[in-house]
């Protein structure tokens, strides 16, 4: 993928304040009329989650004679209790969080490791390593996924949490953005410790990641979504139910049952799959905002 | 002036300076620790599986000779002349030709027209209206390709609001002439929000006192657009342009989800084309429609570093 520099966001609306002149009937007018227009692309953004949510909590009998209404008849969570009884649907959603907290934990430790290393060091070979991060950023994953396979079986690892969850412990776009967020940090801080007699692990684990706090932060985020998110890659590694992630079982599931879609069951694990991540996106909206801002990448 | 120094230096002098130079030797050392982790996921599943994809390509490599993938034939470039004379392949080109030509304007323009909205427009509400538009993007997309089959089946969501209108609503997903718009329109759906983030950070940067410059001298607003915001605004129109050509390029999660390439192969894209020639065994073959797509994503990342260069 690609990576340019990073545009600064505000992320308070600055300029409120300074474009309030007092407005006249004549500003006035288009701007109810833009509210409208913004209000009605919301809808129609949010349209999906609304749907999602209705269809849920309809009762099969309801989406059999009715299937195209828009809201439940009645309304029942019994879709949610059918899916938490499907055989295997708790173990998708236990490898789910296992994956992510492994790529998180890793994201985190290679991260603010490599980062600090490209931001704070001079060393023979830096501009190769730092051309890795790039690399790895731009090569697209379609394009190597079947090399990948090939190693993944040769480790032992095919049908494996480990094998789904490697090749994201230590993802280029963190490095990236602990890198750029280091380089910010000013050196006299790392000189000063380093003067004291302080040992460069010291430096770093005692100085450097309490500094990090917001970085840690954003590649928390990131990484989280790019492991509960991530989709193809637990599609090829994962050979049997007992290492379905959520959305891989989810998209079985539903293959499976082609012809007789239970759609109210399918939109309930819908629900589950989306809820965290939108629930996260709600309460820490700025680190997801960041991270694409960071690097124009999701 | 230098023979001097270079020939008089005292040897209490140079002993330090050794003692500096293992000392930047042992920083060095110290650096490649700290980039280890990254190195060693880099090189397993990065380095080598592209070199390998290449090596792979050249090869009729099958699922079968998973365990020892080096024992294989080498056939030359007769995987990439098969693939040009296989009508599936060209027709998912050209699939992919049209998720970029009609997904990127699309995306473009709704993340645009939303960002100027939410910066010049309004003054109140920016902040909601910004989470609901972005919200989009963090939706996990095997959930949202359930909701778009139930919205979309025959019976669904939106042919209720086609029967209303008193016409007969069509099998979307179903119609190889509908099945690529709906499947587009996931697309624009799920990446507007990026757009629209990306191009609000660039209307932020457009400095204030220009437009007011230009105001007092009687330019109007869509000149102001057309002749401040827009110029400024083109390195980021860029940036926005390549990322979303890149990631239709690759497009893979919405058609195999909502059509898994059909009807008739009316969606299948080069991406997608790989994984079902993966998924027969055909490992070479697979290798080499992925390598069209390193080398079409490589040609796009190169032009935006071009285009890119003169202002950085």
């Amino acid at each position: 993928m690609t990576v340019v520099a990073p545009p600064e966001i505000t992320h308070d609306d600055v300029r409120v304040e300074q474009g309030a002149r007092p407005a006249t009937r004549a500003r006035r007018t288009p701007e109810v009329s833009l509210y409208a227009a913004l209000a009605a692309a919301a809808g129609l953004t949010l349209l999906p989650f609304l749907w999602v949510v209705s269809g849920s909590l309809r009762s099969l009998d309801d989406i059999r004679a009715a299937p195209g209404a828009w809201l439940p008849s009645e309304v029942t969570f019994d879709n949610f209790v059918r899916l938490f009884a499907l055989p295997g649907f708790s173990t998708y959603l236990v490898n789910s969080v296992a994956v992510a907290a492994v790529v998180v934990a890793g994201n985190l430790v290679a991260a603010s490791a490599a980062g600090y290393a490209l931001a704070k060091f001079d060393f023979a070979g830096k501009r190769l390593a730092f051309g890795a991060v790039m690399a790895a950023l731009m090569v697209p994953y379609t394009a190597t996924f079947v090399p990948q396979f090939v190693i993944t079986v040769n480790l032992g690892l095919v049908d494996t949490l480990a094998g789904i969850a490697l090749p994201s412990v230590a993802l280029p776009i963190s490095i990236f953005i602990m890198r750029q967020y280091a380089s910010a940090i000013p050196d006299e801080l790392l000189e000063a410790a380093r003067i004291d007699g302080a040992g460069e692990f010291r430096i770093f684990s005692r100085i450097f990641v309490p500094l990090a706090g917001p970085a840690l932060a954003t590649i928390t985020i990131v990484s989280f979504l790019a492991a509960w998110n991530n989709f193809i890659w637990p599609l090829v590694v994962a050979q049997s139910t007992s290492t379905y992630t959520l959305p891989v079982g989810l998209a079985a599931t539903s293959q499976a049952a082609q012809n007789v879609t239970d759609y109210g069951l399918m939109l309930s694990g819908a629900i589950v799959v989306m809820l965290p991540v939108l629930v996260l996106f709600l309460f820490l909206q700025r680190y997801f905002v960041q991270g694409v801002a960071a690097t124009g990448l999701r | 002036m230098t023979a001097t120094t270079t020939s008089g230096k005292p040897l209490s002098v140079r002993l330090p300076r050794r003692s500096r130079r293992s000392g930047a030797r042992r920083r060095s050392v110290i650096a490649w620790l700290f980039l280890l982790p990254f190195l060693a996921v880099f090189v397993v599943y990065t380095a080598i599986p592209t070199i390998a994809a290449l090596g792979f390509s050249l090869t009729d490599l099958r699922g079968t000779d998973l365990r020892n993938p080096f024992a294989v034939d080498f056939i030359g470039l007769d995987n990439y002349a098969w693939l040009l004379s296989d009508s599936r392949f060209v027709r998912a080109l050209g699939n992919t030709a049209i998720f970029v030509l009609v997904g990127v304007p699309l995306t473009m323009l709704l993340g645009f027209v939303l960002a100027l909205a939410l910066n010049e427009g309004i003054r109140r509400m920016r902040g909601v209206f910004r989470t609901i538009f972005y919200a989009p993007v963090v939706a996990n997309v095997v959930a949202v390709a359930l909701i778009w089959q139930y919205a979309f089946n025959t019976n669904g969501t939106v042919n209720e609001v086609v029967a209303n209108l008193g016409l007969a609503g069509p099998n979307w997903l179903g119609d190889p002439n509908l099945a690529m718009p709906v499947v587009i329109l996931l697309g624009v759906w799920r990446n507007f929000g990026t757009a629209m983030v990306l191009f609000l950070a660039g209307l932020q940067a457009v400095p204030q006192d220009v437009h007011e410059a230009a105001a007092l001298d009687g330019a109007g607003w869509w000149r102001r657009l057309w002749h401040i915001t827009m110029p400024l605004l083109m390195p980021t129109i860029l940036l926005v342009s390549v990322l979303l050509t890149v990631f239709y390029l690759q497009v893979f999660d919405e058609p195999y989800l909502l059509t898994d390439g059909g009807p008739l192969g009316s969606t299948e894209s080069v991406a997608l084309y790989t994984y079902h020639q993966f998924g027969f065994g055909q490992f070479g073959l697979s290798s080499a429609a992925s390598f069209a797509i390193l080398v079409m994503v490589t040609v796009v990342s190169i032009i935006q570093l071009r285009l890119l260069r003169p202002r950085a």
